[in-house]
């Protein structure tokens, strides 16, 4: 029993640093209609940051800080050099924006080496506790917590600010938003550098816990952050929560009881969604894109 | 003597490669209801969509209060003062109907507040309703939640695009009746297929046809014009 919940509670810590990066990308895909490729390469950006700045100061708050605004800065220069002239054309979109992911991941090793660089746990949030015959490391829950504070804090802002309004209301309709008098193109930076920021607080958040990082990680993260959304639902906040678990978890226990299939099972999540539910478990009605 | 409040001169508008408006002229008074008739596919949404910028003019000229609003943004063009309510009515479908409101409210001041509370008494149905999602809202109550958002905000302009469109008679009559009581306090720009709508409640009209602007004039001598409406309206 206590391997179980044990590999649960790994599956829920995985599937929280899955949502970090599918939340952003859910937002980007739903309101802009864009497809980012390269927001996997803004999750290793915000990993090598982190990592970066905590061997300078040795502070863990600093380092996700640093993370946070190295991913605000890149998902600005992005929106405006990369995305900015493919709106509307996702062949572009996708070519383009896998080009600027290899690019990111190039000049990964370029700035900091192309060697695999260790990432430290904080020494607050290394060990574990052990409760029962369950051991629960302490980092994996620290993880679970963000992830949750994350969950709520844009479901706030989402349902009760009139920003919040605005972003749900450009996902179901940005003709409509824009004849109301809301400079849409406005909101599409900012959602754009929020998500960003989101998939470089993931890869913060991911280097201690994995104990590495290195420049292909984000292309990995990247697939598994662009499967959620098609789970959840692009646009869907709780369906990239409740589709980031469900990957989390199935891919913990399929790497233990079943390794080879541990991908496949993800695959497989997806192929029974679309089936079923083409638009993703979450799809919000209202979704017109005009 | 009512001034002009919206004029359209020699507007083109291109989609695609269709050519659809083609040098429309088109003006509004202040405090009318002008009717835009036609029939399917002349052009008439295009000519709310040109104005509102979302389809772009490629040529011609659009004056609002005196200022050529051709080239701006649809967002800027609607903090100019023109509400719109697209054919299929622009209801968010996850917002509720409060937040349907106030997703689109540009000032929180008094006279936004005054608008309000004389909209809801105009669309109990609204407030009965205040917190169910919009897309659970007949297709009545959708239209009457997208005309009262146009309206709201401090607009001298509502485009109104086929509100009877899908409607059951009975709730046609009602829309009118709200229209009606609208156009005392606003100008509004219609455009409707529904004859008997447009004759109860337009001042004016232009026909358009095939994207030109082929007649205009007051309603009153449209009503009277059996030949006009058997030509361009096919009403016999």
């Amino acid at each position: 029993m206590e391997l179980i919940i044990n590999l649960a509670i790994n599956g829920i810590s995985t599937g929280m640093l899955i949502f970090l990066i599918a939340a952003g990308l859910t937002l980007i895909f739903g309101l802009m209609d864009v497809l980012n490729f390269a927001h996997g390469g803004i999750f290793a950006w915000g990993a090598y940051a982190g990592v970066w700045f905590f061997s300078l100061t040795q502070s863990f708050l600093l380092s996700i800080l640093a993370a946070v605004v190295t991913g605000l800065l890149i998902g600005l220069v992005t929106e405006y050099l990369i995305i900015r002239p493919v709106y509307g054309n996702h062949i572009q979109q996708i070519l383009i924006t896998l080009g600027f992911m290899l690019v990111l991941s190039e000049m990964l090793k370029v700035v900091f080496g192309p060697d695999i660089k260790a990432a430290e746990t904080p020494s607050y949030l290394s060990g574990s506790w052990t409760i029962g015959d369950v051991t629960i490391i302490k980092y994996r829950a620290f993880i679970i917590a963000v992830g949750f504070l994350v969950f709520i804090a844009m479901q706030l802002i989402l349902k009760h600010s009139k920003i919040g309004l605005i972003v749900r209301a450009g996902v179901m309709d940005r003709e409509m938003i824009q004849a109301l008098g809301v400079n849409i193109r406005k909101v599409f930076v900012g959602v754009f550098m929020v998500g960003s920021a989101l998939a470089a607080l993931g890869g913060a958040l991911f280097a201690p816990s994995s104990g590495v990082v290195y420049a292909e990680m984000g292309m990995e993260f990247g697939i598994f952050a662009f499967i959620v959304v098609i789970i959840g639902g692009m646009g869907s906040i709780p369906g990239s929560l409740i589709a980031a678990l469900l990957v989390g978890i199935s891919n913990v226990f399929m790497a233990y009881y079943l390794p080879i299939l541990s991908m496949a099972v993800t695959m497989l999540i997806m192929f029974v969604v679309l089936i079923f539910k083409p638009q993703g478990l979450f799809s919000t009605s209202g979704v017109s894109n005009k | 003597m009512e001034s002009t409040l919206l004029k359209l001169e020699q507007v083109n508008t291109h989609i695609d490669q269709f050519h659809i408006l083609q040098n429309v002229d088109f003006e509004v008074k202040s405090g009318e209801v002008t009717v835009l008739l036609g029939r399917n596919g002349a052009g008439k949404t295009t000519t709310l969509r040109t104005i509102m910028g979302l389809n772009g003019a490629t040529s011609g000229s659009i004056v609002f209060k005196g200022e050529n609003i051709t080239k701006l943004p649809p967002y800027e063009i609607a903090k100019k003062g023109i509400g719109y309510v697209p054919e299929d009515q622009g209801i968010f479908y996850d917002l509720t109907v409060e937040e349907n409101f106030r997703v689109g409210m540009r000032k929180d001041d008094d006279g936004t507040k005054e608008r309000m509370e004389w909209v809801l008494e105009l669309f109990p149905d609204l407030k009965k309703f205040w917190r169910k999602p919009g897309g659970q809202l007949s297709g009545g109550q959708k239209q009457m939640l997208s005309i009262a958002r146009a309206y709201v905000n401090d607009n001298d302009l509502l485009l109104i695009d086929e509100p009877s469109k899908g409607l059951a008679p009975v709730i046609v009559e009602k829309v009118i009746e709200s229209i009606d009581k609208m156009k005392e306090r606003t100008t509004v720009v219609l455009v409707e297929q529904n004859f008997y709508m447009a004759s109860k409640l337009g001042d004016a009209f232009f026909i358009l046809d095939d994207g030109i602007t082929v007649h205009h004039g007051r309603m009153e001598q449209l009503i009277r014009d059996e030949e006009l409406k058997r030509k361009y309206l096919g009403i016999a």
